[in-house]
């Protein structure tokens, strides 16, 4: 079961209790360092992913924002190294963090996109789980849920005998707000909200430290929708679990995020705690697709949105890819790539040239930082009884 | 079942387009073997909605609840079980006519299945104007006219583009000018926003906006996101599980729901200038539209059920002006009548309201 370069996995049996509150919240647990990602060779390339940096913290929540196309489920693919043929990794590292043994002698990182086949497969879903966005197709369709879980778990727990395995796919099943009478249905008999439990359920069963949420939630109503994320958010709080949570819904990560970071046209644009973000944005860009949500109260009032639409990645704009939209551009955005620096005095980064050198930003980019985050508070979840009727 | 219209009295102006107690049901077949069977799926049941000249009316609802059902059916595609449709206020033929097809024309879902790929832009515009003898002297000019009126410039860059070459606003900005085409009174618009990226939502809501004011056409917006409802419609009307239960101004419908399940809705819709998480005012799923619950539907998610909601459905209610809900928690129930102060302001029952209401065990 040990394998260099990989902390000692949970013992088979361990209950899923709060054992693993976050001690050392914060901490990295996964970074992404300089990733690239092209999908063809040769001069025929597309840049899906330039040169981008990433920290996902220890019991962190960190929100991935983009339109289609944007990159962000290629980023995140690629981190974990479940990217799909035509698409190359060309460059970068992404480092996992283990969480430190037991004995408190510190775990080795290791480099995912270094690791081999055999590495990799002690790493995935028990320490990086994965939830996709169409729980139909993330399922197996001719197998009940309860098979799934037992084929899990007699695969990555083979201590367990069959009747503790059936008693652990239960109890997981009742964390997510379903009945384990569930364990006997097969995926299309259950709505698609039950569907997307189950998926989490089973990204849960090996206690991973980093969950990818990779748009869970965006094929669902808004009312099961929120039901999910409080859930998620609710065993975030239990289990402490950092999550990586892609979404084109901005609104959605205002609420649920800590962090949040903004990708265009391949790149990270803008890093910064969620309240900061939705308060005092610092990119042109996020500050747009702020305003393309319309408000649900108060007066209701024209907005333009952004003009144009994204680019076409086989044909960027030279400079900031974002320079044809922005209503500040500088004859400067029209050459030069910006980099995501830090902004002086702030723990966020901002990859826009108004915020560089001799530039002054625009009063909208310079709203004073909220001054406290808002607190968050874990909702109160009842997982006594399957709420779906 | 109530047959009361459950839309606003706008006034004495008549509808361009109504429908009036469309019920629209499907058989589906379940199980296999000896057990298959036909059942009925209640899709739409009893809905009358109206649609004025210059004014966009939005349905809200979950998937499942049958808007789609009713643009269609408003459409004449769908032929209802019961109920008619009217055109300025006469019955419209059972048959969809090509002088129906004239006035009323929808916007579909999914602007990258609903162009032909093989076809250029021009070809998707100058079809219906030759179908319907539109503009027979110069096609051409007509085409990029269209073009300019869906802000697709300039139009001659556009007019010989293949839809793969248009990005998904452009496309459903084509699809919105070819509806526009054959010069109709009225457009469907089935969830046109909801395939295309957030940056490019509002310009397409404002072009809707713009036809209903600067050419006065009555637009149905069916939509699944209510806050884009409120940006753009002025009357909202919400459905669950196949019906109306609630239809208002749209300020006043999102700013004061009146019926429950609008109440669920807003408490869910993602809201950044939340201060704190919302509790979710109900839980659980629509039901299966096979066997309906009895009394109001909503009534097994309601957190304010009461008897009467399991037995009967409930009547359409005024609760303030053009404000009308689907709900027996604004009858008064000593004498049926309307209780015209029980609007809720908030998403939470009042303390009052609470009380009077009784817990499901």
């Amino acid at each position: 079961m040990s394998i260099p370069g990989v902390s000692e996995m949970t013992s088979p049996g361990t209950p899923l209790a709060p054992g693993h509150a976050p001690d050392r919240s914060g901490d990295p647990v996964l970074e992404i360092r300089g990733l690239c990602v092209d999908y063809g060779f040769g001069d025929d390339a597309v840049h899906a992913v330039a040169d981008c940096d990433l920290t996902l913290g220890r019991g962190r929540v960190l929100g991935l924002a983009g339109e289609s196309g944007s990159g962000k489920s290629t980023l995140a693919m690629a981190a974990i190294r479940l990217l799909r043929s035509p698409g190359v990794i060309t460059g970068g590292e992404v480092l996992f963090h283990p969480r430190p043994a037991s004995d408190g002698e510190p775990a080795t990182t290791m480099d995912l996109l270094a690791a081999g086949e055999e590495q990799l497969r002690a790493v995935r879903w028990s320490e990086i789980a994965i939830v996709l966005q169409s729980a139909l197709n993330a399922l197996n369709p001719v197998s009940t849920i309860g098979a799934q879980f037992d084929e899990l778990l007699a695969t990555h727990r083979p201590g367990l005998g069959r009747a503790s395995r059936r008693d652990r796919a239960g109890d997981l099943l009742e964390l997510v707000g379903m009945t384990p009478e569930r364990l006997r249905s097969y995926p299309h008999e259950m709505s698609g909200g039950m569907r997307q439990r189950a998926m989490i359920a089973m990204a849960l069963a090996l206690d991973p430290q980093v969950m990818i949420l990779d748009e869970p939630t965006t094929a669902l109503d808004v009312v099961t929708q929120r039901e999910i994320l409080e859930e998620l958010m609710g065993l975030r709080d239990r289990l402490g679990f950092a999550a990586l949570f892609i979404t084109h819904d901005l609104s959605l990560l205002v609420e649920f995020a800590d962090d949040i970071a903004v990708m265009y046209a391949g790149r990270l644009m803008e890093r910064a705690p969620a309240a900061s973000l939705f308060r005092a944005p610092r990119l042109p860009y996020t500050y747009g697709l702020l305003h393309c949500f319309p408000p649900m109260h108060g007066e209701r009032y024209r907005m333009e949105g952004i003009p144009g639409s994204p680019p076409d990645l086989r044909d960027l704009p030279p400079g900031c890819a974002f320079h044809p939209r922005c209503q500040w551009a500088m004859p400067q955005c029209r050459q030069d790539v910006p980099k995501l620096e830090p902004l002086a005095g702030s723990p966020r980064e901002v990859a826009c040239w108004l915020h560089r050198g001799k530039a002054t930003a625009p009063p909208e980019l310079k709203l004073p930082d909220p001054a406290v985050t808002r607190p968050r508070t874990a909702p109160v979840i009842d997982t006594s009884a399957e709420r779906a009727v | 079942m109530n047959t009361l219209a459950l839309v606003p009295n706008v006034g004495a102006e008549t509808p361009v387009l109504e429908g009036r107690g469309l019920t629209k049901s499907y058989w589906v077949k379940r199980n296999t073997g000896l057990l298959a069977r036909r059942s009925r799926l209640h899709a739409v049941d009893d809905i009358s909605v109206q649609l004025m000249a210059g004014a966009v009316t939005a349905v809200v609802g979950e998937s499942g609840s049958g808007k789609t059902t009713v643009a269609r059916l408003l459409a004449r595609i769908v032929k209802p079980d019961t109920g008619d449709v009217l055109l300025d206020g006469q019955p419209v033929a059972a048959a969809r006519s090509r002088k129906f097809a004239a006035q009323v024309q929808m916007v579909f879902q999914d602007p990258f299945a609903s162009l032909n790929p093989v076809h250029r832009v021009r070809h998707h515009l100058a079809r219906p104007l030759q179908i319907h003898h539109i503009a027979d002297g110069d096609v051409d000019e007509a085409v990029l006219q269209l073009l300019h009126r869906v802000a697709l410039d300039p139009p001659v860059n556009f007019a010989d583009k293949f839809p793969y070459e248009l990005s998904g606003g452009q496309r459903q900005r084509v699809a919105i000018a070819r509806a526009l085409a054959v010069r109709p009174r009225v457009l469907l618009a089935d969830e046109p926003v909801s395939m295309l990226d957030v940056s490019i939502r509002l310009g397409v809501l404002n072009l809707l906006a713009d036809l209903r004011d600067r050419e006065r056409l009555a637009i149905l917006y069916v939509t699944h996101d209510i806050a884009s409802a409120r940006y753009l419609a002025d009357t909202i009307v919400v459905m669950y599980a196949g019906q109306l239960v609630e239809a208002a101004p749209s300020v006043s419908l999102t700013d004061s729901p009146a019926h429950p399940y609008t109440q669920l809705l807003l408490s869910a819709a993602p809201d950044p200038e939340r201060r704190e998480r919302p509790q979710l005012a109900a839980r659980g799923a629509p039901p299966s539209l096979l066997a309906p619950p009895p009394g109001c539907r909503f009534h097994p998610r309601c957190p304010h059920v009461m008897e009467i909601c399991k037995r009967m459905a409930p009547p359409t209610v005024t609760v303030s002006t053009g404000h009308a809900a689907a709900c027996w928690l604004h009858v008064d129930s000593t004498n049926g009548v309307v209780d015209g102060v029980g609007v809720t302001p908030t998403t939470s029952p009042s303390p009052q309201r609470e009380a009077e209401v009784q817990r499901p065990p």
